[in-house]
């Protein structure tokens, strides 16, 4: 079974990396938990404002050692750094901030997406509870002006993630509008999925292999840059 | 005015059986840790804890404490469970949420910011983009099936919103860096998270306070929360975190 083959794709990482080149200067930003949190390591020195929904815009990087500080964490429970320029507030002014679409690009890991933006990431059915951890996904669903979704392409076992259909409890229906794999930079459009990128070694073939809907391949598909 | 109290268990003498009470806190940042001990030491029953992003997955010995003693009915959160489902399987919390013997309702984090907000400003209720298209717009999402229900929609400009209701819990358990006699706070960074909001909103807000000082020593420029909303104080000392979630 094709679809089962385990492709070499890239690392979390340079995932992340490519999400990074992505993002524009300028820009405010909120990263999720998982691969996204990683995106944080490839913009410092960028003119890129992370807003962590805890209540912190201008978020720093990472915090070692010392300089760690159990009343400075950023959303994914991680201690961080300030910046100059950080600011703190509070969770009402935090959400009002981002379902207010001030935020220009959020990006969130994703159990499952589908052809049509549709993305689940907030609850695993294996799990066999109907209550999960919802934490601030749905509100920068609605919020942010952009959804990019980083992933890797299919599960642990091979399985499509990548899907016609949801079988996951949706997060949000039609918002995303990029999808960056360990395979490919995917676009979402009203036609169906487009495949931009493919990663180092990996054909347009391989990515549909692993693909449950038929992927438009761009005139201009290119490998990756890094 | 003088807001302090004399001791901890005295400030929290007249929770009942029953009562709803905030805590707030961002995983382990800003969770009123010594006011969650106190409220173990009385081993009132019954209780419903109304968070806001997991201060029950920092306070994890607290929470291991609040379950074993058979004092939880019902959590509300935004995220409230382990992460990795085979370390969910050994949490008492789960395993009581999986048995039906604590009910565990979940709402977006930003409606749980919300619903404080609006309790402590007079809002009884709001529209709301968000979960729309997932089954938070469907009806309450908890554990009890029974406790499902509907909840109403609406299209405004052509967007559709769901409603959702303010809380205003009977008590709320605040953390706060410094503090005056009158009740005015201050927080630390990341740890305001929950805490503002909360404090409006209760019937009741007893803030712990790392650093208490009197009245006319803080600036009115540094008051995040301005005394109105603050009952009750007690200074506490500074707590101890591990920072991790998983």
């Amino acid at each position: 079974m094709a679809e089962k083959t385990k492709l070499k794709g890239l690392s979390r990482e340079l995932i992340a990396l490519r999400v990074a080149s992505a993002l524009e200067d300028g820009t405010y930003v909120n990263l999720g938990i998982g691969i996204p949190t990683l995106i944080s390591d490839w913009i410092e020195g960028r003119d890129i404002i992370l807003q962590s929904e805890i209540g912190m815009l201008k978020t720093g990087p990472l915090a070692t050692g010392n300089a760690i500080d159990q009343d400075l964490i950023n959303a994914s429970c991680q201690p961080v750094t300030s910046m100059l320029g950080t600011s703190y507030f509070d969770i009402a002014e935090s959400f009002g901030m981002i379902r207010g679409q001030h935020i220009d690009v959020a990006v969130m890991g994703a159990l499952q997406i589908n052809d049509k933006g549709d993305y689940a990431g907030w609850s695993n059915p294996a799990r066999g509870l109907f209550v999960g951890n919802i934490g601030g996904s749905m509100d920068l669903c609605a919020g942010a002006k952009k959804l990019y979704i980083a992933m890797e392409h299919t599960t642990r076992d091979g399985d499509y993630k990548v899907v016609k259909n949801l079988s996951y409890p949706a997060t949000a229906l039609g918002m995303v509008s990029m999808l960056f794999t360990d395979l490919a930079v995917i676009e979402i459009t009203s036609k169906g999925l487009v495949l931009l990128e493919v990663a180092p070694g990996i054909s347009a073939e391989d990515v549909q292999s692993v693909t449950e809907p038929k992927l438009i391949i761009s005139k201009d598909l290119q490998e990756m840059q890094f | 005015m003088d807001k302090v109290f004399p001791s901890i268990d005295e400030a929290i003498a007249d929770i009942k059986d029953g009562a709803m009470i905030a805590v707030p806190g961002f995983f382990a940042c800003g969770v009123p840790r010594a006011l969650l001990q106190a409220i173990i030491k009385k081993g009132t029953k019954n209780l419903t804890l109304t968070c806001g992003c997991g201060p029950l997955l920092g306070a994890t010995d607290e929470l291991k404490a609040l379950v074993q003693n058979g004092q939880l009915k019902k959590v509300i959160d935004s995220y409230g469970l382990y992460r990795s489902a085979s370390k969910g399987m050994q949490d008492p919390f789960e395993q009581a949420v999986r048995a039906g013997t604590i009910e565990f309702e979940v709402y977006p984090m930003g409606t749980m910011a919300e619903k404080y907000r609006a309790g402590g400003a007079g809002i009884p209720a709001f529209y709301t983009p968000t979960g729309v298209g997932s089954v938070v717009e469907e009806g309450i999402v908890t554990n009890i099936e029974a406790n499902r229900g509907q909840k109403e929609t609406r299209i405004i400009n052509g967007r559709k919103y769901v409603l959702e209701y303010a809380l205003e819990p009977d008590y709320a358990f605040v953390h706060a860096y410094m503090g005056d006699r009158e009740g005015n706070l201050r927080y630390a960074k990341t740890a305001r998270n929950f805490n503002h909001v909360m404090a409006a909103a209760a019937r009741v807000t007893i803030a712990e306070v790392e650093n208490l000082v009197d009245s006319g020593a803080m600036d009115g420029d540094d008051v995040h929360t301005p005394g109105i909303y603050v009952h009750r104080m007690i200074q506490v000392p500074r707590p101890k975190f591990a920072i991790t979630i998983d």
